[in-house]
């Protein structure tokens, strides 16, 4: 039986491509109808199709879990692509600018004259209390006072439709090899697909992602090098360390192909000897960089890193610290850090934030947790979470105790209910819930991807989209239908 | 280029070849089988001694019959130098160079790693093994073609062609050793027919029957098929034009003056070698010598660039 749109149930939710059931929204009517005249057996091999090239193309992930040590697992896919029109998504993208631009200037300010805690907007108690705050960093500015050069905001849509920030993620954001190999997947799949509308290009986020990292070299000279530094192939993004590297034509290099000289300077080791680095895109985290200066027992980073970038004599991307923002008690504050820096009105809205540190919010907090959901401060990955309306009274119990025994490091939202949109289950389509994660550039200018990675929770009613959580992922279109 | 990088790409293509290679043996060796008489017992031993040593082998198997030897050829256990394991490493090294390679050939290469991954059990059968073994020896031809026509021929590429080059010598030395040993005591009388047959396979284990078919028109004999498997420079799998290919590629990268005089001392050692005068006990200690400056190379190779 061929896809009936008219049993599609979109429930209580916004859904991305259907208002009601048998009506799609007029950008996904195209897309719908094609969907619609496939039969089962087109469908099935279009779902073949796609994951086998997505085996032979490698694209993998590594997931840890306690049985089997760390797997590499084939990448998770759904055909039906999420559509957004260009025209919102315009309106979306100013609001990224907006926000990355405030934050960086928020982190500059907190290494430097702490201007928003003199002026009572921020509170002194929270940054003496963070845990990815650097103190080696105080009283230094890198160039252009830029420190998170690449952001991955999270975004998500509630009933209303309504397009919320969830999260900004400023320290190693990962996931945007994933959306440029979802275009290629959809591209060999489904070629007459394209055909039917105006779908903007991603393609261009490697070049811009090099042009960004080239204008932070330390010399001046016509081919600075660039390099990408990973922990290695047992790490989960290792995929997306080596595609960046190959797409832009850097090298790849782990913490021993690294040396820093006496001069301060960054070499790697090369079959001619040590030749300089001028700019490293690091995919390791802020504690593991420098043993010289953070936790001695790593392996994976540089030892003097830290010096040479304090130096000046080579440039990191992310600058260390930038996590300082990547904090959820922090993410309360963006409204009120966009205001206070750029003077304007926040264009995306934040979820309404409880923070724990604060009695009265606990309180609440504490009362309400079984309708809530928790987060830890600092954790990423979607590990350490509490979904309130989902757990048992035990979990409640656990997290109130949690909460009760570290304030700082508890935020609670109440539970959005997330846009769905169709995915291929069988041979039907049901409703699966989203998010969105744009990958914001901050060099020279700023400048976001045309939509991002679509991550949808595959488990029915399930809202963690998280790949390492059994998340899987959509090619996301932006549609521009003022032409046709 | 990054010394690990180098190190990476080298071994890239020592394992690929290795696959190739360890292919090709075991279906000469199938169809050798086919044509002795029963009077001569060859077996799979043979086999064990060019890719391995009897010792490794006989800790984890008892008899060396087709279905044991063959399975420690595709997969194992303890054979670092297997089918299956040679494409794992293959892959586990095109992975970590991601960056460097060609996406498609580093495409093919996963996709062969999840073929001999996924049907390993066809080889153990009579009936499918050569579809597998021939699946595995045209898919690393076929990488090899894309590497040749898609990746720049810089250092990297030579640093491939060092590992598949150094790989194809060793691999020649251990099957001229191993195959020349007489199938026969010598006191047997007519024994021509056989002869010429096991000299044949010694050809077909390196591809190389046709080409010495066209160079050499007279009878099969043991002298002319040591000198062109040793000294036919324009033989793509002899010998000499494999370590001429190393020696090639190593001049194209810097500091190479140290690892060029290994290379010609292994060259020098052939050119003076009189494959008229080589009988069984003296081919033994020359390929020995042989064997050990090639692993000379490669020491010298690790030394200066890795």
């Amino acid at each position: 039986m061929p896809i009936d749109w008219n049993k599609y149930d979109t429930g209580p939710f916004y859904d991305e491509l259907v208002k009601n059931p048998g009506e799609p929204r007029a950008y996904a009517k195209d897309l719908c109808d094609y969907i619609q005249d496939l039969s089962d057996a087109e469908l099935q091999e279009y779902k073949a199709a796609a994951e086998s090239a997505i085996k032979v193309m490698g694209i993998t992930f590594r997931v840890y879990n306690d049985e089997e040590g760390s797997i590499d697992r084939v990448w998770p896919f759904d055909i039906v692509p999420r559509l957004i029109e260009l025209k919102e998504w315009q309106q979306i993208e100013k609001g990224l600018k907006q926000r990355v631009k405030a934050l960086n200037m928020f982190i500059d300010d907190l290494y430097n004259e702490q201007k928003i805690i003199e002026d009572g907007i921020f509170p002194q108690d929270l940054l003496t209390h963070s845990k990815n705050f650097l103190p080696e960093c105080k009283g230094f500015s890198p160039p252009l006072g830029i420190w998170a050069h690449i952001c991955g905001s999270d975004l998500v849509r509630d009933q209303t439709g309504t397009v919320y920030v969830l999260e900004d993620n400023l320290r190693v954001p990962s996931g945007v090899s994933y959306m440029l190999e979802n275009r290629h997947v959809m591209k060999r799949v489904f070629p007459e697909m394209f055909s039917k509308y105006d779908i903007l290009p991603v393609d261009n986020y490697p070049s811009d992602l090099y042009d960004m990292l080239a204008t932070l070299s330390p010399r001046d000279i016509p081919e600075p090098e660039i390099v990408v530094l990973t922990p290695g192939i047992y790490n989960s993004a290792y995929f997306e360390h080596a595609y960046l590297a190959q797409q832009m034509g850097a090298e790849l290099v782990v913490g021993d192909d690294l040396v820093v000289d006496d001069d301060n300077c960054v070499y790697m080791r090369t079959i001619n000897g040590l030749s300089r680095v001028d700019v490293i895109y690091r995919r390791i985290d802020d504690a593991f960089i420098d043993p010289e200066v953070f936790n001695p027992e790593s392996t994976l980073g540089v030892t003097g890193l830290m010096r040479a970038w304090k130096a000046g004599n080579v440039a990191l991307a992310n600058a260390p610290g930038s996590g300082v923002a990547d904090d959820k008690v922090v993410y309360s504050y963006v409204p009120q850090i966009i205001e206070y820096y750029l003077n304007e009105k926040p264009l995306l809205s934040n979820v309404p934030t409880y923070r724990c540190v604060n009695p009265e919010e606990k309180e609440y907090v504490l009362a309400n947790i079984e309708k809530m959901v928790v987060k830890p401060a600092n954790e990423s990955g979607g590990y350490g979470m509490l979904i309130g309306p989902h757990a048992s009274a035990k979990e409640h119990e656990e997290f109130r105790q949690l909460i009760k025994d570290d304030p700082r490091n508890y935020v609670a939202q109440p539970m959005l209910l997330l846009s769905t949109a169709p995915t291929i289950v069988g041979n039907e389509v049901e409703g699966r819930h989203l998010d969105l994660r744009p990958f914001i550039l901050s060099g020279q200018d700023v400048r976001v991807t045309m939509g991002g990675l679509t991550r949808v929770a595959l488990v029915k009613g399930s809202t963690v989209v998280n790949s390492s959580q059994g998340g899987g992922s959509k090619d996301t279109w932006i549609v521009d239908m003022e032409g046709s | 280029m990054l010394s690990r990088v180098a190190s990476n790409l080298c071994w890239l293509g020592r394992y690929l070849e290795r696959a190739e290679n360890t292919a090709r043996l075991i279906n000469v060796n199938s169809n050798l089988l086919l044509d002795l008489p029963k009077s001569i017992v060859l077996g799979w031993e043979p086999i064990i001694d060019i890719v391995s040593d009897r010792t490794t082998y006989y800790a984890n198997y008892e008899i060396a019959d087709e279905r044991s030897v063959l399975g420690f050829l595709l997969a194992g256990p303890n054979n670092p130098s297997s089918i299956v394991d040679s494409l794992e490493y293959a892959r586990e090294n095109a992975r970590t160079i991601r960056e460097i390679i060609p996406r498609e050939a580093w495409e093919q290469i996963n996709e062969l790693y999840i073929y001999g991954d996924e049907n390993r059990q066809k080889a153990l059968f009579r009936r499918s093994r050569y579809d597998f073994l021939t699946e595995v020896i045209q898919s690393v031809q076929k990488i090899t073609g894309i590497l040749a026509g898609t990746m720049t021929h810089d250092e990297g590429y030579h640093f491939l062609k060092i590992g598949r080059n150094l790989e194809r010598a060793d691999m020649t030395t251990r099957i001229i050793d191993v195959r020349s040993a007489s199938l026969l005591p010598e006191t047997e009388t007519e024994q021509s027919a056989f002869e010429n047959l096991q000299w044949m396979s010694v050809l077909k284990s390196l591809t190389a029957y046709q080409m010495y078919r066209r160079e050499v028109r007279l009878r099969i004999r043991r002298s002319d098929v040591l000198k062109f498997l040793l000294l036919e420079e324009r033989f793509p799998r002899s010998l000499l034009h494999s370590l001429q290919e190393v020696s090639k590629c190593v001049q194209t990268l810097p500091n190479y003056e140290a690892a060029l005089k290994e290379i010609e001392d292994v060259e020098k050692m052939l050119m003076n070698a009189n494959p008229q005068t080589l009988i069984q006990d003296k081919l033994h200690q020359f390929i020995d010598d042989v064997q050990l400056g090639i692993h000379q190379v490669f020491n010298q190779l690790e030394e200066t660039y890795f």
